[in-house]
């Protein structure tokens, strides 16, 4: 039968020749082959001492943000909680007692404010829904640790350090 | 026997104890280095600089692990099969020449352990012997993946074996002795009579024959039939933990250390390195300097051993017999023939 399409490709088995059925010089090939990758650059990053630069759109652990004064920028809203498709962030709401103004932003802050960083996904959803820019995953990479429940990020580790003048 | 005699035996053999556990110890690090050369990696490179200590860590680790003896294994054999396995491993060392005589205070030392007059025939024997603490751990672990191992070890030992000692006969035929420091001296220089002296010149099809050989006895890649992780977990070892597996996995390295010191006596000129006689060195110098080339040598069939344990993939189990068998049993009595038409033509016409 033709081929219609002009495409189909009939493969030729043809018998090896002495040469092929020695194996030798392909193995002589192989390994000359092998010998090259020896002195070829290596890859390698050697990480704790080197880390690799991250791309600009990396999403890594959590922040939360202070304005320029240096009051927390959180209010509490639960937006970013409700947006997180892993449920991995709680928080319970505190109302700013007067004299706090320089410490939080709005009159509602987080008084806790906790990430499961095992149960996070890093896909950024909540940085999205922030309406007050606190919340942003601009860190490095989360670190390994042995129990699960040193995984649950509170305050002490995600809001970010004051500005210092 | 004189006191003198049994002190200066005694140093040499635990110096060449002790260096082929050494060599043996850096070859697992060798091993894991040169792998990952060849696959543009870098290697263990954190216990100590450059990853050197790196051995001492593994012996660490596998000296602590739990040691595991199956209930339904047969106890003493199956710790007299690693026991074995390193044995006979070991005792492969004891005929080889690492260097020719060297002379103290008026005492010609020989650097070889025992000068056997069936130096060759020794080795063969320690060489199929090491098949049994193969054979002898993988049945007693009671475990079917062992036991497959363990046949597939005996089944290739004994295939290429043939192959192996019809190549070591047609290289018998042209020296003549079965004594291997004789047929290290035979290849004095390495120019001689407008030919190479070195056996691999003479011999190149033998030499060929025998290395292939040795990669099947010592049970390295592409024949690591018995050890095939792929289809049998861990081969012979699949059941063994600890220092025993390590006694295994380091057997496995003095073989090669072995084999290589024997390539090298029979096929590369042992410890003769060129101009040897042209240098106008000592002769105890001439010695230093033939054990320093025999380890040059040594090491350089190690790395090739590693080499292409990194290039060629696995031989299926029917290609291996094919192999063994239908090409390089024909091909060794060939080279035979050959060696006996060579050798007639030469002493009629080439007197």
């Amino acid at each position: 039968m033709e081929s219609l399409s002009n495409r189909k490709k009939v493969i030729e088995q043809k018998p090896l020749t002495l040469m092929e059925r020695l194996y030798l010089p392909a193995i002589v090939k192989g390994m000359a082959i092998t010998f090259m990758h020896m002195f070829k650059k290596k890859p390698t990053v050697f990480y704790p001492e080197q880390q690799r630069e991250f791309s600009e759109n990396w999403r890594g652990m959590h922040s939360l943000k202070r304005d320029e004064e240096g009051r927390e920028r959180c209010t509490a809203c639960g937006l970013c909680a409700l947006s997180c498709p892993a449920e991995a962030i709680t928080m319970i709401a505190g109302e700013r007692q007067k004299g706090e103004e320089n410490l939080y932003r709005e009159e509602k802050y987080a008084a806790v404010y906790e990430i499961n960083m095992l149960r996070c996904i890093f896909c950024g959803l909540c940085e999205e829904a922030c309406p007050k820019e606190a919340i942003y995953l601009d860190g490095p990479i989360v670190p390994s640790d042995y129990l699960r429940k040193d995984f649950i990020y509170g305050k002490e580790k995600l809001v970010e350090e004051p500005f210092k003048k | 026997m004189e006191a003198a005699f049994v002190i200066e035996k005694f140093i040499l053999i635990t110096v060449i104890f002790t260096v082929s556990l050494l060599v043996a110890m850096y070859s697992t690090y060798a091993e894991r280095k040169v792998a990952s050369f060849l696959q543009d990696r870098v290697g263990p490179n954190r216990a100590g600089p450059f990853g050197i200590l790196q051995p001492l860590a593994d012996g660490i680790k596998m000296f602590t692990k739990e040691e595991i003896i199956p209930t339904h294994a047969n106890k003493f054999l199956f710790i007299a099969g690693p026991s074995l396995a390193i044995l006979t491993a070991c005792i492969g060392t004891a005929v080889i020449p690492w260097g020719s005589n060297i002379e103290i205070a008026g005492r010609t030392i020989p650097l070889q352990v025992a000068d056997v007059n069936v130096g060759v025939l020794y080795i063969f024997g320690v060489v199929s012997l090491g098949v049994y603490g193969i054979m002898i751990g993988g049945w007693a672990s009671n475990n079917k993946y062992s036991l497959m191992g363990a046949i597939r070890a005996a089944s290739q030992n004994i295939s290429y074996e043939i192959a192996m000692g019809l190549s070591i006969i047609a290289l018998l035929m042209s020296t003549g002795s079965l004594s291997l420091k004789v047929i290290a001296e035979q290849q004095s220089g390495f120019w001689a009579h407008g030919w190479f002296t070195w056996n691999a010149f003479q011999q190149p099809l033998g030499f060929l024959i025998f290395l292939i050989c040795a990669f099947a006895e010592t049970n390295r890649s592409p024949f690591d039939l018995p050890e095939c992780e792929t289809e049998l977990v861990g081969g012979y070892h699949t059941e063994y933990s600890s220092m025993k597996l390590g006694f295994y996995l380091f057997a496995e390295y003095i073989n090669m250390f072995v084999s290589s010191a024997v390539m090298a006596t029979l096929y590369f000129g042992a410890y003769n390195f060129p101009f040897m006689h042209h240098l106008g060195l000592s002769a105890n110098m001439i010695s230093i300097l033939g054990v320093v080339f025999m380890m040059l040598k040594i090491f350089f069939f190690i790395f090739f051993f590693m080499w292409v344990r990194w290039t060629i993939p696995r031989f299926r189990y029917d290609q291996l017999m094919n192999l063994g068998w239908k090409v390089l049993i024909p091909l060794s009595i060939a080279n035979i023939v050959l060696t006996g038409i060579w050798i007639t033509v030469k002493d009629i016409y080439f007197k």
